[in-house]
């Protein structure tokens, strides 16, 4: 019950419709939960709530110990501590590659320019990027330019990184570069919940696999039991579709 | 956000139970932090309040306490003059309005035409694409006030059979022709920012250049430059008042024979309210208009 990231009875509606409907869950240091589930499913309005992106309208949700739902929380200083990584990786396209990678650290978290730059480069080579740190975004491949956004994420150190669906723009040829980044991420100790549709690689990566339906939080297990065993019908009947369908 | 329309299972649509809020009960910490929120905002908006009066307070004291401000009083605000000033004034208000909508709608041809011709890039239309240019070029360069008067003063001079000489027509001629150069850029940066995908995606339908504008371009750009476009009218209701140089009986002439009568210049400031009266509703009606397209973006 003390685990990094809490998430507790959380609701969130859209006009008359609940997204989200009463989720529990409960993420530790270290750990990678990936979240399953149709599209539509609540996924990404999860992510979107754990980053302040949208309100809750039940429910509270802690990062370490203290309640970053309270009304009186300042949501800037929830997010420096939280990365994020989009879909359409959303980088800064009037901005380098550097600028995009060091203007959080520099205007947010007060590091100096030449540390920030130095900072980055070393993400950059780490992550097979030399050389591109002068180039706008619109000169990167699909998968550079998420690597890009995952770095940007990673500058400013957060405690816990978010990525939603960041390989579903990507063609598939390119799909294997960020998976990659991730995986390293995890060896280096990184907690993160991933929004995912890569059922293979949820399933490698995975400490905890989370099936959502219609905005409940159905079944969550260990990869193995998730992807092997399912109890619930639902869940088989998702994992049946979406790996048959892998098959064709 | 919050939507305090919805409460608890109550409205659950019974068509489709899955797209309702059935099953939630609002929990106790939901409702403390909507009381929370409730006090908070209640805060906020009481030190909204007690600055915006401070401001104030603090300007007209300002003004009140100058040493001209009794000499100002006597020739601004003298509420005998401004009675006696405001029918006439308020008369020579209606040919603003009247010169304003005949003129906007014209304005309106006038600025897409040009944007159209502008965009036009086939070689043949070389010749009507550089008057484009040249027009826009010209009468956003010279300052409205002179169009107004080389126009009131030089078109009759020509003598032309069927040439309008009444100062209020020619006013509006003046008008659009200024107004209309830059309503042309308002379109035309509209028309330019529809990304190219969608001409490219109109085009391999099979539409034409036209029907592609027509159809697809067009829509979209005028949309998005309805805001500016009513900025740009605003600023024309204002500059009716310009027509006043050439002659026509407006507010702003109104109230300088008032004011040269008495040497008092309140009637000055009647035809000043008269005129923020007018632009106050439309700039509410652009403010209304861009919140609008910014809640449909989802922001």
């Amino acid at each position: 019950m003390s685990g990094l990231l809490e998430i507790e009875g959380v609701w969130k509606h859209y006009h008359r419709h609940s997204v989200l409907r009463g989720i529990d869950l409960s993420v530790d240091s270290h750990e990678v939960v990936c979240l399953i589930g149709a599209s539509g499913s609540g996924k990404s309005t999860l992510l979107r709530c754990v980053n302040l992106l949208e309100t809750v309208d039940d429910g509270a949700i802690r990062l370490d110990g203290t309640e970053i739902t309270d009304v009186r929380a300042n949501p800037d200083d929830v997010r420096k501590r939280i990365g994020m990584v989009f879909q359409s990786y959303n980088l800064f396209p009037y901005m380098t590659v550097l600028d995009n990678i060091t203007l959080a650290p520099r205007k947010v978290h007060g590091v100096g320019r030449a540390q920030a730059e130095e900072q980055a480069r070393e993400l950059l080579s780490r992550f097979g990027l030399d050389g591109r740190a002068a180039a706008y975004p619109d000169r990167l491949s699909g998968g550079q330019q998420q690597r890009v956004a995952i770095i940007r994420a990673l500058a400013t150190r957060p405690r816990l990184l978010l990525l939603d669906e960041v390989t579903s723009a990507l063609d598939p040829a390119l799909v294997a570069e960020v998976l990659e980044i991730i995986r390293e991420l995890k060896e280096s100790g990184m907690t993160m919940i991933l929004a995912t549709h890569e059922m293979g690689f949820a399933r490698d990566i995975a400490d905890k696999v989370c099936f959502l339906s219609e905005g409940v939080l159905l079944e969550q297990g260990t990869a193995e039991q998730i992807f092997t065993d399912p109890r619930e019908p639902r869940t088989r009947e998702f994992l049946r579709r979406v790996l048959g369908a892998r098959r064709i | 956000m919050n939507d305090p329309s919805i409460e608890p299972g109550g409205t659950s649509t019974a068509e489709d139970p899955a797209a309702s809020t059935a099953g939630w009960a609002k929990s106790e910490r939901q409702r403390e932090r909507e009381r929370l929120r409730r006090r908070m905002d209640l805060r906020s908006s009481s030190v909204a309040t007690v600055s915006t009066i401070v401001f104030f307070v603090l300007v007209i004291w300002l003004v009140t306490a100058s040493p001209g401000w009794p000499r100002v009083k006597e020739t601004f605000f003298d509420l005998g003059q401004f009675t006696d000033a405001f029918p006439d004034v308020l008369r020579g208000f209606l040919l603003n309005i009247k010169i304003f909508l005949i003129a906007e709608p014209l304005i309106l041809i006038v600025g897409l035409v040009v944007a159209l011709v502008r965009n036009l890039h086939a070689p043949v239309f070389f010749p009507l694409r550089s008057l484009a240019v040249l027009y826009t070029d010209v009468f956003r360069g010279v300052p409205t006030i002179l169009v107004i008067y080389l126009v009131g003063f030089g078109l009759p001079a020509l003598r032309l059979q069927g040439m309008p000489s009444d100062f209020a027509t020619l006013g509006v001629i003046a008008l659009t022709l200024s107004y209309g150069a830059y309503v042309a850029e308002v379109f035309r940066s509209g028309i330019e920012s529809v990304h190219p995908s969608q001409r490219a995606a109109a085009r391999s339908l099979g539409l034409t250049h036209g029907q592609t504008m027509r159809f697809v371009v067009l829509p979209q750009a005028v949309r998005r430059v309805v805001p500016p476009l009513l900025n740009d009218f605003v600023s024309l209701q204002k500059d009716t008042a310009l027509v006043a140089t050439i002659g026509p009986l407006e507010a702003l002439r109104q109230a300088q024979i008032h004011a040269a009568e008495t040497f008092n210049y309140t009637p000055y400031l009647a035809a000043a309210l008269l005129f923020i009266l007018l632009t106050i509703p439309m700039a509410r009606f652009t403010d209304y208009l861009s919140a609008r397209s910014q809640r449909r973006r989802g922001m």
